[in-house]
């Protein structure tokens, strides 16, 4: 829908849009306030001043670091995996007709319609009854499992950008299926891989509600957050820690959408 | 004879290429062995466990086929629950369409080049930013101490902040403690999944339509209710769908703001954890399973998916 170049949006409209936009973005920008606050035992506003105290002490908390370090481990390893699997799937959905293959787009899916908290259990119990103690492979697991959809999506996307006349022709010109895939499809989807990599580590590292299932005593970073969240002890550093993976998140989304922005969409709905 | 025939990468190649159906069956197996066997074995080993139930005395789990537990279900303390859960999650949606439908109707309708992008990141990057963070900004703003009452008390509205928790059900002590704030909380989270599909199918509108509308003498208003609410409405369905099921599946928000009566997310989490009675924890994961069911066929027969 486009409307006229010179049309401009009623005054009321550009209110509304601007307040709904101001709603999602205050909040986050808060956090960043609160991170130097020198008050540590309410979350009294305005903060009674500013200091930068707080981040020389979350530096040295090991327990903030060892979560940070397992959230860092699980989400590369469920990234990887989600990458070849997605990729996998996409190609297979992408190159031919089959039967069963809406099925196999809603097994993707899945995961993802479904409210964390039924993957969560259904894993558990299910590690339960074959005996598989937690440990940092079911957290992997777990991940690996719902990370699979925006890999998958971005990889399918880009396959149906893909001319099947490239790979043809690579085929004419005397290559191998290994050697076209390395030279000619790789190069091609690269990007999407890329993008959809970075969106699977972002979901990895944020999630909570599958992690809280699937782990053991192991704390990841989301885990750790809400730890605090339910019982505060140490205010100033849950602030400081806050901010930092505010910071952390955006960077693969605003990569991911660099990458892609041409042509097709990042896949984004849908957490 | 093509020299790559002589490796066996050559070979397998050539093989995998007269033979497609080799090639999906290989480019298929891991996945569908991690979802269909890993993912939905768990799913059916849970669905299960519901036709079991739990010896009252010894709370040991008998593993005989009963509808016992779904029976237990339907007693009023958790019949409760689900109606609770049910209810918020409409007045989320509901709350999120409103608050959304501007956004996206700005960002369809009026930006152009930069100002498009920069609606685009400017969901993005609160959709993607982490949930707790998002929880926690909450708790920050809610607390008695916090900006929220500091803004009301500088415009001297703490009135108005009293005379809304003194009412009923929706009311409470303190905004971190009443339904309003749980409220506020799912909207902000599940708003921005809102936006993108209400954009998409906005960005649909021919503009001719609106031309014709024009043309044909309705003023601004009528072609708004006449002809782009509902060509806009598949899109706010398949946005409904998101605001809906994670609300409903949803068991840190009201743990953390809110009454401490129960939602179905954290009936599930006490029943399979302290409790361990994971035949009842079953029984409430599927209702929302079978609330989703229903909603996403109703959807479809609504043309929600082609927004999506």
């Amino acid at each position: 829908m486009r409307s006229d170049k010179n049309s401009h949006a009623p005054f009321a409209l550009k209110v509304a849009a601007a307040a709904g936009l101001l709603f999602m973005h205050l909040p986050i920008l808060l956090i960043f306030v609160y991170a130097f606050t020198t008050e540590d035992k309410s979350y009294q506003w305005p903060p009674p001043g500013l200091t930068l105290k707080w981040f020389g002490v979350t530096w040295n908390r090991p327990d903030v670091w060892e979560s940070l370090a397992l959230s860092v481990k699980v989400a590369s390893i469920s990234t990887l995996v989600a990458m070849i699997l997605g990729t996998l799937c996409a190609a297979a959905v992408s190159r031919s007709q089959f039967f069963g293959r809406e099925t196999i787009s809603l097994l993707v899916i899945l995961p993802i319609a479904l409210p964390g908290i039924i993957t969560g259990i259904a894993l558990r119990s299910a590690f339960n009854l074959a005996d598989i103690p937690f440990s940092m492979w079911t957290i992997v697991l777990g991940h690996a499992t719902f990370c699979v959809v925006v890999v998958y999506n971005n990889a399918v996307a880009r396959f149906r950008r893909t001319s099947r006349s490239l790979i043809e022709a690579s085929m004419d010109l005397g290559a191998n299926g290994f050697q076209t895939f390395r030279h000619v499809i790789l190069p091609n989807l690269a990007t999407a891989l890329l993008a959809g990599g970075m969106l699977a580590f972002a979901l990895s590292f944020d999630e909570v509600i599958v992690t809280t299932f699937t782990a053991g005593q192991q704390a990841t970073l989301p885990i750790w957050m809400l730890e605090e969240l339910v019982r505060p002890r140490q205010r100033p550093v849950t602030n400081v820690v806050a901010m930092v993976v505010v910071l952390v998140t955006f960077l693969p989304i605003l990569l991911a959408y660099y990458l892609t922005r041409d042509g097709d969409q990042v896949a984004g709905q849908g957490k | 004879m093509p020299p790559n025939a002589l490796n066996w990468r050559g070979r397998l190649s050539d093989t995998l290429w007269r033979r497609p159906r080799l090639l999906l069956f290989l480019l298929l197996a891991p996945p569908v062995l991690w979802l269909g066997v890993i993912y939905l074995g768990s799913l059916f080993a849970l669905l299960a466990q519901s036709f079991f139930s739990i010896d009252e005395f010894s709370g040991v789990i008998k593993y005989e086929f009963t509808l016992k537990t779904y029976r237990e279900l339907l007693i009023p303390a958790n019949l409760d629950i689900i109606i609770r859960t049910v209810l918020m999650a409409a007045f989320v949606t509901i709350g999120a369409a409103i608050v959304a439908f501007p956004i996206a109707y700005f960002a369809a309708r009026y930006a152009r080049g930069k100002w498009k992008a920069l609606f685009y990141l400017g969901v993005m990057l609160p959709l993607w930013s982490s949930y707790l963070v998002k929880v926690y900004a909450w708790k920050l703003i809610l607390a008695k101490e916090g900006i929220l009452n500091w803004i009301l008390a500088k415009l001297h509205l703490t009135w108005l902040l009293d005379a809304w928790l003194s009412l009923p059900i929706i009311g409470g002590n303190s905004l971190s403690v009443s339904y309003t704030g749980t409220f506020l909380v799912f909207l902000y989270v599940w708003m921005p999944f809102m936006v993108l599909p209400i954009q998409a199918s906005l960005e649909r509108v021919p503009s001719s339509f609106i031309e014709a509308s024009a043309d044909l003498g309705a003023n601004a208003r009528q072609t708004f209710f006449n002809v782009i609410l509902p060509l806009a409405l598949p899109g706010v369905i398949a946005g409904s769908i998101f605001t809906f099921s994670l609300t409903l599946g949803d068991y840190i928000i009201p743990q953390i703001i809110g009454s401490s009566r129960l939602f179905i997310g954290q009936a599930v989490y006490a029943h399979q954890g302290t409790a361990g009675n994971i035949p009842l924890a079953a029984a409430f994961t599927v209702v929302p399973v079978v609330i989703m069911g229903f909603y996403l066929w109703a959807a479809k027969k609504k043309g929600a998916f082609d927004a999506l």
